[in-house]
């Protein structure tokens, strides 16, 4: 039936371009302040370009410019296929992805004013958190409007993961920035103490729940069946662990407050599921991959699928890890080192950076009318480049955490710590650059992809394919 | 807590976890006569299809096991509302417990040190040993790995001392803190006093200033700043008020650092660490900075410094 249907591309073919650019700049900035912290001195003394300040401009540009612009994406392109109609009001379509650049250009020139919230992950002032839940909800009018007018009876797995991500982001963004403005600039949150912190962090681990991961889940759900060209591995078990998911990740976030003010009965129920969450976790990863059961050959030759594959993996290490370290005894010795942002890592570059770059690899041609990438050899290196990166990466700072905790709690015969805070630092040192090689590896796999993508788009047409859906934009 | 919300949180979380439970369980059995690698019979964009394989069973265990060990771990620790759980553990009482097993190990050997005159334990290596850990756990954040200082925080090796260099002064500067205020004196002042004043304080460390700066600025200093400095410049350890003539200036010695000090003022804390190190510990780590800058011969009834 698809085959006489204009889809309404324009903002996808945009959202898609900037995901691109946007994860060059966030991934750029990320180097840069992985080189400070190797080479402080590369900050120059100018206030701007300090690590307290474009560390949040890297999370905010990696999380939500560039993981968004791919969520958004492939959203809108995944619910207008998979219900078998055009996007639902596409004018507000195209206000979306120009309110969402704004929220983001916004972002890049505040937060090296130092304009923050101080909230992690929850950084923009007041004004851009309106501007984002004003855009926000616009694109849940676009995506839940295309698929109420949908033509096939059932609602698509990967629909329902996408459907629960811009539900619980819209809540999460609310509750999280209530907050009390004194000036354009500046505003106080309406929580205090523990209630604030215990509110941040619900914010914070649902933000990797429902943006990190049950949006890509739902990436994973449309592109992993369609390149590996075979049917998703158990409708039983996406419902399973799609209910499961969104119930228990909402339960989690005390465990990033253990040992803290917060009370003890919300820390030990955070931890219990915490650990409850390992399963519906890995549901999604075993879904993924044995999708692939009876395919497994394509791997050799595909590189969009090791993307899509390798992806899973990272997914299912991170959220073995995850709960292994929201575990009180395991964090005693994990909070505040760099195991953390290890883990962080694998989750980021791993499941959501190759989800999406699979994804990308396999949307881009379609969009553009070509049949395939310009060059299939190009994303088989940067698959490589980008492997090692990442293994390099979580390796240094699994190795820098253990140590820093191990160091931190080290006594000496009479009682007194071993080490002094410095010479932690000191032993880390050499991890800064190991990881700082891996971030480097990773952003240049992201610029031989920016590469592929252009000669893609704006080489002539090697084949003489019609270009399906693109030349009608009014639906 | 009160009863509503403990009743609230335990219902909701028994009725969470059993909730997964009986998701897992309706939706493992599998509907008589369906087979493995049958689809649902949905096709979406043309291509994509979904089997209705049933749960893998190893995932099906682990996800009942991970609940079984919630419902066990919430029996024995604090989790379900006010309940304390079977074991009574808190993490108040755990610290407690640590530090005073602590307390128990290593309590004799520091009131062993603690009994040994300050002068005489600067002598013991191994004594200096622990006092050398002490600092670098509590005071090397201010004062420098190797105690020199940095600007703000007085270097406490070159026998140069605000509140005096005594074992007594040094062991109540750690134990009770100090609070070192230089007054601001601009608005007194003017810029253009600042600046003669600031050109006199820089000529007592036997560095040349211009002298049509200098005299009325010393005519100043004897009215104004004379007060806490002495006449001379040389200071007063019971106020705190740092020796002019040493050539040492915690702010900064240049010309401008002076001026700012006298401009605006500046206010310098040393917390007191009572509460952090306890008596014992204190003795110890007064003994470590004595032995910084303590040398043989010197006069320890006045505080072994350069500078008296």
């Amino acid at each position: 039936m698809e085959q006489t249907l204009a889809y309404n591309d324009k903002v996808i073919r945009q959202f898609t371009v900037m995901t691109v650019v946007w994860g060059i700049v966030g991934m750029l900035v990320g180097v840069y302040i992985a080189a400070q912290l190797y080479w402080p001195a590369l900050n120059f003394d100018i206030p701007w370009l300090t690590f307290s300040r474009l560390r949040p401009l890297h999370t905010n540009a990696v999380i939500f410019a560039f993981g968004g612009c791919g969520l958004i994406a492939t959203s809108l392109y995944v619910v207008q296929r998979t219900s078998g109609v055009p996007l639902f009001a596409p004018r507000l379509a195209s206000f979306v992805f120009w309110g969402y650049q704004a929220v983001i250009v916004l972002a890049v020139i505040t937060l090296p004013l130092g304009i923050t919230q101080s909230k992690e992950y929850a950084e923009l002032e007041w004004p851009i958190d309106i501007l984002l839940a004003i855009v926000w909800v616009c694109y849940a009018i676009v995506f839940f409007g295309t698929i109420a007018k949908r033509k096939v009876k059932h609602i698509y797995v990967a629909n329902w993961f996408y459907g629960a991500f811009i539900i619980a982001i819209a809540l999460l963004h609310i509750v999280n920035n209530l907050a009390i403005p004194v000036s354009w600039t500046k505003s106080y949150p309406i929580y205090a103490g523990a209630v604030d912190a215990m509110v941040q962090w619900w914010y914070g681990h649902n933000a990797v729940g429902f943006f990190l991961t049950a949006g890509f889940l739902g990436m994973m759900y449309y592109f992993v069946p369609k390149q590996a060209a075979r049917p998703v591995y158990s409708y039983r078990l996406s419902i399973v662990h799609f209910w499961a998911l969104i119930s228990i990740y909402m339960w989690a976030g005390p465990h990033h407050l253990h040992y803290t003010a917060l009370p003890e009965w919300a820390q030990s129920v955070g931890m219990v599921f915490s650990l409850v969450l390992l399963a519906p976790s890995w549901g999604g990863m075993i879904n993924g991959i044995m999708t692939l059961s009876g395919a497994w050959h394509k791997l050799r030759t595909d590189p969009i699928l090791k993307f899509l594959i390798v992806s899973l993996s990272f997914y299912g290490m991170s959220t073995f890890e995850g709960p292994l370290m929201s575990i009180k005894t395991v964090n005693a010795l994990s909070h505040y080192t760099d195991w953390t942002v290890g883990h962080v890592h694998a989750g980021a570059l791993g499941w959501v950076g190759f989800i999406t770059i699979g994804s990308l690899y396999y949307l881009i041609p379609r969009l553009f009318g070509r049949t395939s990438m310009y060059s299939t050899r190009l994303v088989e290196v940067h698959f490589w480049i980008a492997t090692i990166g990442i293994v390099l990466y979580i390796a240094s700072m699994w190795i820098a955490g253990v140590m820093q905790g191990l160091m931190w709690r080290a006594f000496n015969d009479d009682g007194t710590l071993t080490y002094s805070f410095v010479e932690a630092l000191k032993a880390t040192y050499p991890y800064y650059a190991v990881r700082l090689l891996g971030g480097v590896l990773y952003l240049s796999g992201m610029l031989i992809m920016a590469y592929n993508t252009w000669k893609t788009i704006f080489l002539p047409q090697r084949e003489s394919e019609p270009v399906r859906a693109a030349a009608q934009q009014t639906a | 807590m009160s009863t509503f919300w403990s009743v609230f949180i335990t219902v909701l979380v028994i009725a969470h976890l059993i909730g997964y439970a009986l998701l897992l369980h309706g939706t493992s059995k599998m509907p008589a006569g369906s087979k493995i690698g049958e689809t649902t019979g949905h096709v979406y964009d043309g291509d994509l299809e979904e089997y209705n394989n049933p749960l893998p069973r190893w995932w099906l265990w682990k996800f009942y096991l991970l609940i079984i060990f919630g419902f066990i771990y919430l029996a024995l620790y604090p989790g379900l509302g006010s309940f304390k759980g079977l074991l009574g553990w808190s993490q108040y009482d755990q610290y407690a417990q640590d530090v005073a097993a602590a307390e128990e190990r290593y309590g004799p050997l520091y009131e062993k040190l603690a009994s040994i005159p300050i002068p005489e334990l600067a002598k013991d290596p191994e004594a200096m040993q622990t006092g050398r850990r002490l600092f670098a756990n509590n005071c090397a954040v201010c004062h420098g790995a190797d105690a020199r200082g940095a600007v703000g925080f007085p270097d406490l090796t070159d026998g140069v001392w605000l509140y005096g260099g005594t074992p007594e002064a040094i062991k109540t500067s750690i134990l009770n803190g100090r609070h070192g205020v230089m007054p601001a004196w601009g608005a007194t002042l003017g810029e253009e006093g600042v600046e003669q004043v600031a050109a006199y304080v820089y000529s007592l460390s036997g560095r040349s200033a211009p002298e049509h700066l200098t005299r009325p600025g010393a005519q100043k200093f004897a009215t104004i700043c004379a007060a806490c400095h002495g006449i001379d410049g040389k200071g007063n350890q019971a106020l705190g008020a740092p020796d002019l003539t040493a050539g040492v200036f915690m702010y900064g010695g240049s010309l401008e650092a002076i001026k700012t000090t006298i401009r605006d003022g500046r206010q310098g804390i040393m917390p007191a660490h009572r509460d952090i190190l306890g008596e014992a510990r204190a003795h110890i780590v007064a003994a470590y900075v004595y032995s910084l800058s303590a040398k043989e011969g010197d006069n320890h009834e006045t505080g072994g410094g350069i500078v008296q």
